[in-house]
């Protein structure tokens, strides 16, 4: 049985095929399912580019290449409908009511070579380690803007300071346990740092149940490859949990805390907090006596050691920051001061995910480990320095321009896509408050085949690795490979109408 | 292994709303079938009196048709005695327990209430309600299968057991309650035809009509059905099987899992379980089955209360220093 109209995935339409519909695979030559594929002038990470070709991926190819088109698109239907009724989904919020959706999933993998992973696990475990020196530093003696690497207002008058958190010390100095690191691949194949998420990054649920959901529906392809297990995700963050718990508990007590039912990302809180196997919490099953942390069990109250939070600051308790939050839990921040419960990640990680202090990362790795960045960053330009905007200004058909505060793809304007009319309101906002904006030359993101109506056709992806780290800096092979669906769109944000792929990373001897 | 107060609440809610969804599931069945006699109008209002919903269905309805009433118990979402409420509230309470229960057992709720959902889109056909009542059926027992088969067994499946025998004691009595009352004989149908198909109708509603036979193979009568089902100690339906079985329950919990709260819950079910087996059905009906059924009612609303407070962290949290592990 169908789900319900206003319960259906989207993007299903392409499944469905009508009488008119042109198919491009012609019936009974399946060997012909990649070689119309074309690419155009992106780097593909299926099949590489004239300087850099996918040897790695030959296998795939020809087992792909063996498929027949109306067979794929099967295995893609079948799929759709298991993750709807396993309830793998998000809430989209409309006028009306909230809908469950799928996160459209695409079984064509996207292939991260063993040699190319090494390269992408440096280069995110030195950002990460970066990032907490950084967060460490300005919540201690602020040597990087007494030196004048960041200018001083970025830091201080950014909202996601939190002054609270000077002179606190915390386990190991990490700040940041879980991040997410937005990559994006050139024209020439270039791995680049789009973006950090160093808050509550979320899609980790996704790479594991993606996995899951390629080996039931594709076995013959996932064969005898070798790729890296993604599984033991939860295991590797209960174990971070445990190491960043207060001193001179036995056996911490490990919760994860979620908005609730509501939220966007609950799957991915149920999924986390089953994998670690520990209770999923809520605001309300927490209360604070006496500095001390506890959750409230059929046998009265139990203290907890470490949390795992999946709420922004600014939720987190009303009694120190937004007071009409009713998902906090009052009190958590004194807890937490005095040493009496961990909080992952820290408070007041968000200033170093800052769109305008991203562009200071490089920096702060040659600051503060000599070293270069081993995955280079996207140019940018930050507009509140009067030449960067000058420049913003003159080359506004040529740059995307994104605001710093937002997030999920909103507000960004693609200067070589946008109409006169969309280029002048952003010329406006820009003059009017230069200081909320970046801009970027347009990456020419790299494409992956994925199944479309009209055959195999090229989509632009990117990737999000995602990095554990108590005392240790842990990065899951592989990651989110998010893909833009719409034909020409560089937007993969899942609540921009993107999907996701499975992600493999091959192991040594494959590459 | 602690249970969180809130998961409680829910395992045990979750429980009661898939019980009463197969009750009412069978009740609309049964009725289906025998609403084809000439005392039909009557027999469908009837379920409005069941639950109590006189008020509330007369404010969108002027009579209780056959189709008012189906659409009333099945879809209507104003309603939260329809079926699709309570799929929704057992579904919303499933999803509050994805971290803790079973991915069969949220799955399946979840493609129950799916289905129920497209359903309410278009009308469903009086030929078909039967056909639609007894898939309602066995979705609502294939979840007790499931939840048998899977379902971890710590505290959380003794909330379950809980909420599910307190919700099963609750429909027997209303069942009983109503259709005493509207069946009560007038003196001309005492043993006719009718009066037998009736209370024939009120045993296949709670699946006992042959296990009814077993024990009194001859002759049925008001005293005999009504005191099969609340004493029999056989019948899984029958209120003294489900009494007995919450004491179970709140044994188990206090001892087992050494559970502080809920002396107050216990020491309820124990009088209640000593006031069901110390008289006989025809005391009750001499003294009136009306008032004995609404005292049972008031029993398990209060016990229902009362584990609340214990365990559901209803109370004012008291600061009891708990150990660690």
């Amino acid at each position: 049985m169908q789900p319900p109209e206003r319960c259906r995935p989207v993007g299903r339409d392409w499944f469905e095929t009508s009488a008119g519909e042109s198919v491009s695979v012609p019936e009974g030559k399946p060997s012909d399912l990649l070689s119309s594929y074309n690419p155009g002038l992106y780097f593909d990470e299926l099949f590489g580019s004239m300087d850099l070709p996918a040897e790695h991926t030959a296998l795939i190819r020809q087992r792909l290449s063996g498929l027949d088109f109306d067979e794929l698109r099967r295995r893609a239907q079948d799929v759709e409908r298991e993750l709807y009724n396993l309830g793998i989904t998000f809430i989209v919020y409309s006028e009306k009511d909230a809908v469950d959706r799928i996160l459209p999933f695409d079984i064509i993998p996207r292939v991260i070579s063993a040699k190319e992973w090494t390269h992408l696990e440096a280069g995110v475990t030195q950002r990460v380690a970066a990032l907490n020196l950084f967060l460490h530093d300005i919540y201690h003696d602020q040597k990087i803007l007494k030196d004048g690497i960041i200018p001083r207002e970025l830091v201080e008058g950014n909202s996601n300071f939190r002054p609270q958190m000077i002179g606190l010390d915390v386990p190991f100095n990490t700040y940041i346990h879980i991040m997410g690191t937005d990559l994006v691949r050139d024209r020439h194949g270039t791995f680049r740092v789009l973006e950090d998420n160093g808050r509550v990054p979320s899609g980790v649920s996704y790479v594991v149940e993606n996995r899951h959901m390629m080996q039931r529906v594709f076995p013959d392809l996932v064969q005898d490859i070798g790729i890296r297990p993604v599984d033991n995700y939860g295991h590797k963050l209960l174990d971070a949990m445990m190491e960043i718990a207060p001193a001179g508990v036995d056996d911490p007590q490990v919760v994860l805390l979620s908005p609730g039912t509501y939220n966007s990302a609950y799957f991915e809180h149920i999924f986390l907090a089953r994998e670690m196997g520990v209770p999923l919490v809520e605001g309300r099953d927490l209360v604070v006596e006496n500095d001390r942390v506890f959750m409230k069990t059929t046998n009265g109250l139990a203290p907890v050691h470490s949390i795992y939070r999946r709420l922004d600051d600014a939720f987190l308790d009303p009694r120190a920051f937004n007071p009409d939050s009713l998902l906090g839990v009052p009190g958590i921040l004194d807890a937490y001061r005095k040493g009496n419960v961990a909080l992952a990640n820290a408070i007041g990680t968000g200033v170093a995910d800052d769109k305008a202090v991203y562009c200071y990362v490089p920096r702060m790795i040659k600051y503060y480990l000599d070293q270069d960045p081993i995955i280079p960053n996207v140019d940018t330009r930050i507009c509140r320095e009067a030449d960067a905007l000058q420049y913003t200004l003159d080359h506004l058909a040529e740059l995307v321009v994104k605001p710093v505060g937002e997030a999920g793809g909103y507000g960004i304007t693609i200067g070589p896509r946008a109409s006169k009319a969309e280029l002048e309101d952003c010329r406006a906002k820009l003059l009017a408050d230069p200081s909320n904006y970046i801009s970027q030359p347009v990456v020419d993101l790299s494409v992956c085949p994925t199944v479309t109506p009209d055959g195999i056709e090229p989509r632009h992806v990117d990737l999000r690795p995602f990095a554990i780290t108590a005392r240790n800096t842990w990065v899951l092979p592989g990651g989110l490979s998010r893909v833009a669906l719409k034909k020409g769109t560089l937007i993969v944000n899942s609540s921009q109408g993107g999907g996701s792929k499975d992600t493999w990373v091959l192991e040594g001897g494959a590459s | 292994m602690n249970l969180l107060a809130r998961y409680a609440e829910s395992i045990f809610w979750m429980a009661r709303y898939m019980e009463r969804a197969e009750n009412l599931a069978r009740i609309l069945d049964v009725h289906e079938t025998f609403s084809r006699d000439t005392r039909g109008v009557t027999n469908w209002f009837s379920i409005v009196q069941l639950n109590a919903d006189e008020k509330d269905f007369f404010s969108r309805h002027d009579r209780p048709t056959a189709e008012a009433v189906i659409h009333y118990y099945m879809f209507d979402t104003q309603n939260s005695n329809s079926l699709l409420s309570m799929l929704h509230m057992a579904r919303e309470n499933a999803r509050a327990l994805r971290p803790w229960i079973s991915t069969e057992m949220w799955t399946q709720i979840n493609v129950f209430h799916n289905k129920l959902l497209e359903m309410s889109t278009s009308d469903v056909p009086m030929q078909n309600l039967s056909k639609v009542c007894t898939w309602i059926k066995e979705e609502c027992q294939t979840h007790t299968g499931i939840t048998e088969g899977t379902f971890y067994r710590d505290q959380g499946w003794y909330f379950y057991q809980m909420g599910k025998y307190i919700e099963r004691a609750d429909q027997t009595t209303r069942l009983l309650d109503i259709k005493y009352h509207t069946l009560l004989p007038s003196p001309v149908e005492v043993g006719s035809t009718l009066d037998v198909s009736q209370w024939t109708t009120v045993l296949r509603s709670t699946a006992g009509y042959h296990a009814f036979r077993r024990v009194y193979p001859r002759g049925m009568s008001p005293t005999t059905v009504a005191g099969f089902m609340l004493f029999n100690e056989g019948f899984p339906r029958s209120v003294v099987m489900c009494v007995r079985q919450i004491d179970g329950v709140l044994t188990r919990l206090r001892s087992r899992y050494e559970l502080r709260g809920g002396a107050q819950a216990m020491e309820r079910v124990d009088e209640l379980l000593s006031a069901l087996l110390s008289r006989p059905i025809e005391a009750v009906l001499r003294q009136g089955l009306h008032e004995y059924l609404d005292w049972i009612q008031l029993q398990l609303i209060t016990l229902t209360t009362e584990i609340a407070q214990a365990y559901f962290g209803m109370d004012a949290p008291v600061a009891v220093q708990a150990q660690s592990q």
